[in-house]
């Protein structure tokens, strides 16, 4: 049964005001389509959960979607800080709830194997095991050893955007895997949108990329750029020009105000917002993608590239 | 620019030193990641570096713009999920040394990057941990690269993100650290270690360095060592290995 449906369809149908939401991706393979439908459908009172909040949650916190953050590291990759996050948390505008990365993680494991939590060896003596009260400990029943806890996580939605999927959800994502199929194991619905929808029997073809089967996902969008500005490894590059550009919008709220505007509420949808983009600025971040050896020999030949302008992170 | 080289090139190569052939890094994107290669290319080829998005035994043929880069994944040994490298690899005590950095840091070398001010209500809100408390807790061996600076290192972080010493090293092994904790803090000026009690102790001065600097750009009454002694400059070969690497001066 095809489940192909417009973004806007997939966000009306299964994302809901106060709903805790998921967007996967480890900074390769972010959903900014699906995030940037959430703000133009004004979602409102959103828990929004993600290891790296990333550019995509400053902009819906910006916009009004969040009501709490739940998180575990906030900065803008290989630039710095999130501004509007910053701004909000500083004034109490939107609840955090904060782990460690391995302490986020294993609670979408924990949620994703029907866990009500898992034990690690982590969080000790720290300051963020006494400010989070979710963080708990137990007592190994067979060692005795003191653990720390984190408690699963369900969120009611996950959403990932993955390089290929089927009509009926089968989604395939290689390159560096971050936390996507616990996302999708732990949460109550999944929304997938793919660069490419392709017949089942290509997928069938190579099933080790499956990350989540088609049976635990409610809507599919084929939607070709929608990972942009971060990664999708095989189709585009970082576009770290605009990586780096966000520090100085998200500084000023009516820079960013203005940016919302003319890039997610005037938009009508991700084929707009790639025309906006233009076919130079789309065609540069192609030629940078970062294709693996099976698909170079495919191709001709490995594809390079090299944005310049990092500086270093926070970290 | 001093002598031909900069304080943070000498900090990348007083890392990059101490890193030794076949360790299992757990690194982070900036000067960790510089000082890896370095040590790669040099004396150490056999370095294995892991990065917390699941990337183990990378090779990457451009400086990484962030932790999940594909350039980090492709022609790596493997990639597993975020989960597998906390659980399969810094959990299970494969990784010899994890590099941190951090907004403040104080003498036991508790390092603090979440807050200045209340937690509650921050003067300043940072990114956070992320995978640094569990780097601090279980590498077996922790390195902490720092600008040193006195807004730095002070008497006392505002937010403990990841456990130094706190109360001696054998006090944090009951309760429940598996790896050793910092072993030493690598700045602009020189290096520290920890002494038995799990205070910083100043060990060595990078050249042109004296102990009345680092004093003064340290927040409390810092020891120093009876032996101090004096690292010798970036070879050319270091120097001209750092700059190849760092082309375009990404993050030098």
């Amino acid at each position: 049964m095809s489940k192909l449906v417009s973004a806007s369809e997939a966000v009306r149908a299964h994302v809901h005001d106060g709903d805790t939401v998921y967007l996967g991706g480890f900074t390769h393979l972010i959903p900014f389509a699906l995030g940037h439908e959430m703000i133009r459908q004004g979602l409102r009172g959103l828990t929004l959960c993600r290891a790296t909040p990333d550019l995509i949650y400053d902009q819906m916190i910006a916009a009004g979607c969040a009501a709490k953050v739940v998180f575990s590291w906030a900065g803008n990759p290989g630039v710095g800080l999130l501004h509007a996050f910053r701004r909000a948390v500083e004034s109490g505008g939107v609840e955090v709830e904060e782990y460690t990365h391995f302490g986020l993680v294993a609670r979408l494991r924990a949620a994703a194997m029907g866990l009500p939590f898992l034990p690690l060896r982590t969080n000790f003596a720290t300051d963020l095991a006494r400010a989070n009260p979710e963080i708990r400990t137990v007592t190994c029943p067979y060692t005795g050893a003191r653990m720390s806890t984190v408690p699963a996580l369900v969120p009611d939605v996950a959403v990932l955007h993955v390089q290929r999927a089927d009509a009926e959800g089968n989604a395939q994502l290689w390159g560096i895997r971050g936390e996507q199929q616990e996302a999708a194991f732990a949460a109550r619905r999944v929304i997938v949108s793919a660069e490419e929808i392709v017949a089942e029997r290509e997928l069938r073809r190579d099933p080790d990329r499956v990350v989540v089967p088609g049976f635990l996902v409610s809507a599919v969008v084929h939607e070709p750029l929608g990972a942009h500005p971060s990664y999708a490894q095989g189709f585009y590059d970082r576009d770290n020009g605009f990586y780096l550009e966000w520090d100085a919008i998200s500084r000023d709220p009516g820079r960013l105000s203005a940016w919302l505007d003319e890039w997610v509420l005037g938009l009508a949808d991700r084929r707009a917002y790639a025309e906006r983009l233009g076919a130079e600025r789309v065609e540069a971040l192609r030629r940078g993608a970062w294709v693996d050896e099976g698909e170079a020999a495919a191709a001709g030949g490995p594809a390079g590239g090299r944005p310049a302008g990092a500086k270093e992170g926070s970290r | 620019m001093s002598g031909g080289y900069s304080p943070e090139e000498m900090m990348v190569v007083a890392a990059a030193r101490r890193l030794r052939d076949g360790e299992r890094v757990f690194v982070g994107v900036g000067l960790p990641n510089l000082a890896c290669n370095l040590a790669k290319r040099l004396h150490a080829p056999g370095i294995e570096m892991i990065y917390e998005s699941g990337v183990v035994g990378a090779n990457p043929s451009r400086l990484p713009l962030s932790i999940g880069d594909p350039a980090l994944a492709l022609g790596a040994r493997q990639v597993c999920s975020m989960f597998d490298v906390f659980a399969l690899y810094l959990q299970r005590g494969l990784v010899d040394v994890g590099f941190l950095g951090a907004a403040q840091i104080d003498r036991w070398g508790n390092l603090n990057s979440t807050v200045i001010g209340a937690y509650d209500r921050p003067k300043v809100r940072m990114a956070g941990s992320g995978g640094a408390a569990d780097i601090a807790l279980l590498a077996r061996r922790v390195f902490i690269l720092l600008r040193h600076e006195s807004r730095r290192f002070v008497e006392s972080v505002d937010f403990i993100t990841s456990p130094g010493h706190p109360g001696g090293p054998g006090s944090m092994a009951a309760q429940g650290r598996l790896g050793g904790g910092p072993e030493v803090v690598i700045t602009d000026l020189g290096e520290l270690g920890f002494d038995t009690s799990g205070e910083m102790v100043l060990t060595s001065l990078h050249p042109g360095v004296t102990v009345a600097d680092v004093r003064a750009r340290t927040g409390w009454d810092l020891r120093v060592a009876g032996d101090v002694a004096t690292a010798s400059p970036p070879s050319e070969e270091e120097l001209s290995a750092l700059r190849a690497l760092d082309v375009g001066g990404l993050y030098l």
